[in-house]
């Protein structure tokens, strides 16, 4: 098991944003690192959870696994390949392979384009099908995705958030990939459609032996469908491991204070919960040493000023903080 | 399963023409721009259809009957050769209603095509084509036309080939202001989540464009073509009565006024110059309440009323 190649490696990841707004008088440039050293991998198979507040840096170390935005430092390893180093013509080739499901189900569907439309077209540019065949396989694919026949030939505008998320999924599968990067898919829908979709991620996942990398900001939703979890805090994962070590034995102060805010549906319960104080920093001027120091409630003078290592605690338990 | 196909296949002839319908139903209900539009029909029918029905057509000059005034014979006169003055306004209007449809044609595919091509591409071809744009934008058309129109009197183009030149000059003027509208479109969208999907599907930059882009600026084009036309007709008249554009004895709305600018026509036999007046008049107000509504009916947010 351990010996299997993972099916992506990211290695050191870096991605930096300059902001280059230069006046007459004044000259200064600051750097947003937006994903600051990340490394992790993904086997195959298994849904890697990603979880983190807003400007964290989940959607971007996304994006940059799928080379939608390009990265400042490091490297991505897909299939042992590396997915920034790849021509215009294998980088094509590879999109068959890996696929991406947005988050606003609004905005990621061409509001000019029928749904089969939308859902074909890949499978018509890339010339795996002829147009006959593709309608067959569009509607199989429709059906797949829990929508029906009839949906085909209407626009996007008649469909509700949750149909609307649907078709992005059938849209991704259709190619048969084996790798899907799920930006939030769940974060624009109420809860009760929230549920539908990951019951049709988890299901998809086993007809089709995919590989999910699942971002997300609530933990309770990761919970269901991940495998293993990430954690990321300033574009900085603080711990990884995976879901029942995480969830069950949490080492790092942000992972656990993250755990202790999800409401639990049960007035009775009584728990201890850890509340942050103030604000996420700035990430053009994040804190030195330790980047969670100015909120943990457990930080020492050390974490001010030496950056934690990232190290392995337990078997596959990774955690960035010195008190561990 | 039979069913369903059956339901597939009635679905899809109802939902097609969807949006158009829902667009037509808009236009339909707006009285300014049916009267306009009603006005349009009017001029061409009169123009296309009319010189038929003359039994003075095709020029016929006249030494006995000349500057009439309107008669039982001559409706609107004739002029200093004799000749009518409704065929010939029928007649003119041929030429710039073709002049000013042919420049939009010309200048709307110039504007897209660059425009398009700098908002998706950016970088160095970005920077070639708008600065040609700045460039043709911060003189002003008129002047611009004139020297056009001095070099090309040089090739000594029959007069009845002017009117391929002019709408050449008018599209070459007129482009450089669509090109930047439809930039400024491409940029925004090319920024939504749907070219994102796009990208990583991995679609070929012409599916992009065609499928993806293009039909989503479909509208702005049909609102700025239509309202471009009237442009393109006063344009062309003002190069004529200046002489520069369609020239005797090919008729043009534009020269037939030029008759104006003698004293004693100007004065004295108004039959020369009103009408071709009111036509212009007529066809550029008809054509931009049809924009105006067209751009209602595409956009109902975008109604400023």
């Amino acid at each position: 098991m351990d010996q299997k190649e993972p099916l992506v490696e990211v290695k050191n990841l870096k991605k930096h944003y300059k902001d280059s707004s230069r006046s007459l008088f004044k000259r200064n440039q600051s750097v947003v690192k937006a994903v600051d050293n990340v490394s992790f991998t993904i086997e195959e198979g298994e849904t890697f959870g990603l979880v983190g507040e807003s400007g964290s840096g989940k959607s971007t170390i996304g994006r940059s696994i799928l080379r939608l935005t390009d990265i400042t430092d490091g490297e991505i390893l897909y299939k042992g390949k590396s997915v920034h180093q790849l021509s215009k013509q294998e980088l094509r080739e590879h999109r068959k392979s890996f696929q991406f499901v947005f988050q606003d189900p609004f905005s990621s569907l061409n509001p000019r384009i029928r749904i089969g439309d939308a859902i074909g077209e890949a499978l018509l540019d890339h010339g795996l099908a002829t147009k006959k065949e593709i309608r067959e396989k569009v509607l199989e694919v429709l059906n797949l995705c829990g929508l029906a026949p009839y949906h085909i030939d209407r626009f996007p505008h008649e469909f509700s958030g949750g149909q609307r998320q649907r078709i992005g999924i059938a849209r991704a599968i259709i190619m048969d990939p084996e790798f899907i990067v799920a930006d939030e898919p769940v974060s624009g829908l109420d809860v009760s459609i929230q549920a539908q979709i990951i019951n049709l991620f988890s299901d998809l996942q086993e007809k089709k032996q995919l590989t999910y990398l699942f971002i997300s900001h609530d933990l309770s939703v990761v919970e269901h469908i991940a495998t293993r979890v990430g954690v990321l805090y300033l574009g900085t994962l603080m711990e990884l491991g995976s879901r029942d070590e995480i969830y069950e034995n949490p080492l790092h102060p942000y992972t656990k204070s993250l755990l202790s805010a999800i409401p639990i549906p049960d007035p009775t319960v009584k728990r201890e919960r850890i509340v942050l104080q103030g604000d996420v920093p700035n990430p053009a001027n994040p804190p030195t040493g330790c980047k969670f120091h100015t909120r943990c409630p457990f930080a020492r003078e050390k974490c001010k000023t030496i950056v934690p290592e990232f190290k392995e605690v337990e078997a596959n338990h990774f955690v960035a903080c010195h008190l561990v | 399963m039979e069913e369903t196909t059956v339901q597939t296949e009635h679905m899809a002839k109802y939902r097609k023409s969807n949006l158009w319908k829902q667009v037509f139903r808009r236009l339909v209900k707006n009285k300014m721009a049916m009267t306009g539009l009603g006005f349009l029909i009017f001029i061409f029918v009169f123009c296309m259809i009319g010189p038929f029905f003359s039994p003075y057509a095709n020029g016929g000059v006249d030494a006995i009957n000349i500057n009439q005034p309107p008669s039982a014979e001559h409706w609107l006169g004739t002029d200093a050769l004799g000749r009518d003055v409704l065929t010939r306004l029928m007649e003119a209007g041929r030429i710039s209603l073709t002049v000013g449809l042919g420049a939009m044609v010309m200048s709307v595919f110039i504007g897209t095509l660059l425009g398009v091509l700098a908002g998706f591409y950016q970088g160095i071809v970005d920077q070639i084509i708008m600065r040609t744009a700045d460039v043709l934008m911060t003189i002003p058309g008129l002047p611009l036309l004139f020297i056009m129109a001095a070099v090309m009197s040089e090739w000594k183009v029959p007069a009845e080939n002017r009117l391929y030149i002019v709408m050449v000059m008018l599209s070459i003027v007129g482009w450089s202001g669509l090109a930047r509208l439809v930039r400024s479109q491409i940029l925004s969208l090319r920024e939504r989540e749907y070219m994102h999907a796009t990208e990583s599907l991995g679609l070929r930059d012409r599916r992009k464009l065609f499928v993806h882009l293009l039909p989503n600026i479909v509208p702005l084009l049909i609102v700025v073509g239509t309202l471009s036309v009237g442009g393109a007709i006063l344009s062309e008249s003002v190069l004529s009565y200046f002489g520069l554009g369609v020239v005797p004895p090919t008729a043009s709305w534009g020269n037939m006024i030029n008759a104006a600018n003698s004293l004693i026509d100007f004065q004295n036999r108004p039959w020369l110059w009103i009408p071709p007046g009111v036509a212009i008049f007529l066809t550029v107000i008809s054509i931009n309440l049809l924009g105006d509504g067209l751009r209602d009916a595409i956009d109902p947010k975008m109604k400023s009323r």
